[in-house]
């Protein structure tokens, strides 16, 4: 059976990293899987958590009064659940349902954050990469924003 | 650019067509499906445009969204967006219109022989891209890999969703749809459609991209499929703008020392890359 360790050094959020590095994290990860409609967690829960995804899709969800539950945007294989495990107050923003059965590698936040804490080359390199992903995040969602796909403004 | 694409004389002189069919699309884009007054069809190549001419209202630039390697009915897709546009939509089964074209460079389809190919869409760009995707599945044999990413507003802003479902039932096809907010029945992509991109099975060194959606889209497109290794050269879009001779005599569509008409309206990135952010061009 491949240890956790293994396991995440095919993830792309892992990938290049150290083994030794790889074999810390994985101590705070555990190999989950969520079916199809489930729940990750949800808005407002505690943020004790985060997943990287290796198959399926999951809808990062909001709850817009009169709307019900809008998606906002999926992620899927290769991708980074939850950054709320890492600021405080700890909280996480949106709910996170699978579309479809998912496998993932689901970390214990607070036990990261320490071990962070207590190898800080090893944080700052987790950290770099976790900027990235919530540069990208940021970077679509203001695509998002724009609303490119309306009506140009000279038209004829 | 492909060296099958048939240049139209310039002629200023419109043909009449017929409006056989019309199929509304979405509540602001119809489907016309015309025929030629003369009985003879009009070729083209992919990604070519036709004038369209509304008589008393005025003319525009329309893609031609039909089936290049089959003949049969002019097709275009036409989003109501202004007065002639507008008019051009309101026809009916009957009515007459004046058709000049086939105008400009099409999707270099016979040049991305033996490459793995990315057709990514946008909004109302995957009207342009219609005939690319039918001529490739139609000589599907010739190309590698082919994904389609197709991005959209909401569920219910996705062009031909009937075709969309066809194509993502085919195995020789990767087909990836999003759009920018969904409600919780909605079981595809959830974002911007640059993060498609990430998704896609390519080669890089042997890829041709070929994207069509709003410029601020196809802007960020490219820097994602640079991430990815796609060469500029092997990068091509579709480019939109003020058209009004289509022959390259009047300069309305000019951007830098191109003319969007006559060397567009699909170009390689290459040849576009200094004005393709440059403000005001």
């Amino acid at each position: 059976m491949e240890t956790i360790d293994a396991i995440m050094a095919e993830h792309p959020f892992f990938k290049g990293l150290d083994p030794s590095v790889l074999k810390i994290v994985g101590g705070c990860g555990s190999n989950v899987r969520i079916n199809a409609g489930e729940y990750l967690f949800h808005e407002g829960d505690e943020a004790d958590r985060f997943y990287a995804v290796r198959h399926g899709m999951v809808a990062l969800e909001i709850y817009v009064p009169q709307r019900e539950q809008v998606t906002i945007q999926t992620v899927g294989a290769g991708d980074l659940i939850g950054w709320s495990w890492l600021f405080p107050p700890h909280v996480y923003e949106f709910s996170a349902r699978a579309i479809e059965m998912v496998r993932a590698t689901s970390f214990d936040g607070a036990c990261l954050r320490r071990k962070c804490d207590e190898d800080t080359a090893m944080g700052y390199e987790l950290m770099k990469r976790l900027a990235q992903v919530i540069s990208q995040r940021l970077g679509a969602t203001r695509l998002q924003l724009l609303d490119i796909y309306g009506p140009a403004v000279h038209t004829k | 650019m492909d060296p099958l694409c048939i240049q139209s004389d310039p002629d200023l002189t419109p043909r009449l067509f017929r409006v056989i069919r019309h199929q509304r699309e979405l509540h602001d884009t119809v489907t016309l499906e015309l025929e030629s007054g003369e009985g003879s069809p009009l070729y083209f190549c992919a990604g070519q445009f036709n004038m369209l001419y509304v008589f008393g209202i005025g003319e525009v630039p329309i893609s031609i969204s039909g089936s290049p390697h089959e003949p049969g009915p002019l097709v275009h897709t036409i989003r109501s967006a202004g007065a002639v546009t507008q008019a051009i939509s309101g026809l009916k089964r009957g009515q007459t219109l004046g058709v000049r074209g086939p105008f400009g460079q099409g999707w270099p389809l016979e040049a991305a022989t033996g490459q793995d190919l990315v057709i990514i869409a946008g909004g109302i760009g995957l009207a342009p891209l219609r005939p690319a995707v039918r001529q490739v599945i139609a000589y599907r044999e010739r190309y590698g890999k082919v994904s389609l990413l197709v991005g959209a507003r909401t569920p219910d802003d996705l062009l031909y969703p009937a075709e969309l479902k066809e194509w993502r039932s085919r195995f020789d096809l990767q087909v990836h749809i999003t759009v920018d907010s969904a409600g919780a029945d909605w079981r595809s992509h959830v974002g911007v459609v640059t993060m498609l991109i990430s998704k896609a099975e390519f080669e890089a060194g042997e890829t041709v991209a070929m994207i069509c959606g709003p410029e601020v889209m196809m802007r960020f497109c490219v820097m994602e499929l640079r991430k990815r290794g796609v060469a500029a050269e092997n990068t091509y879009v579709s480019m939109e703008r003020n058209m009004k001779c289509a022959v390259g005599y009047c300069g309305h569509c000019q951007i830098g020392p191109k003319f969007v008409c006559k060397d567009g309206p699909v170009f390689p990135l290459t040849h576009l890359e200094p004005f393709f952010s440059m403000r005001g061009v």
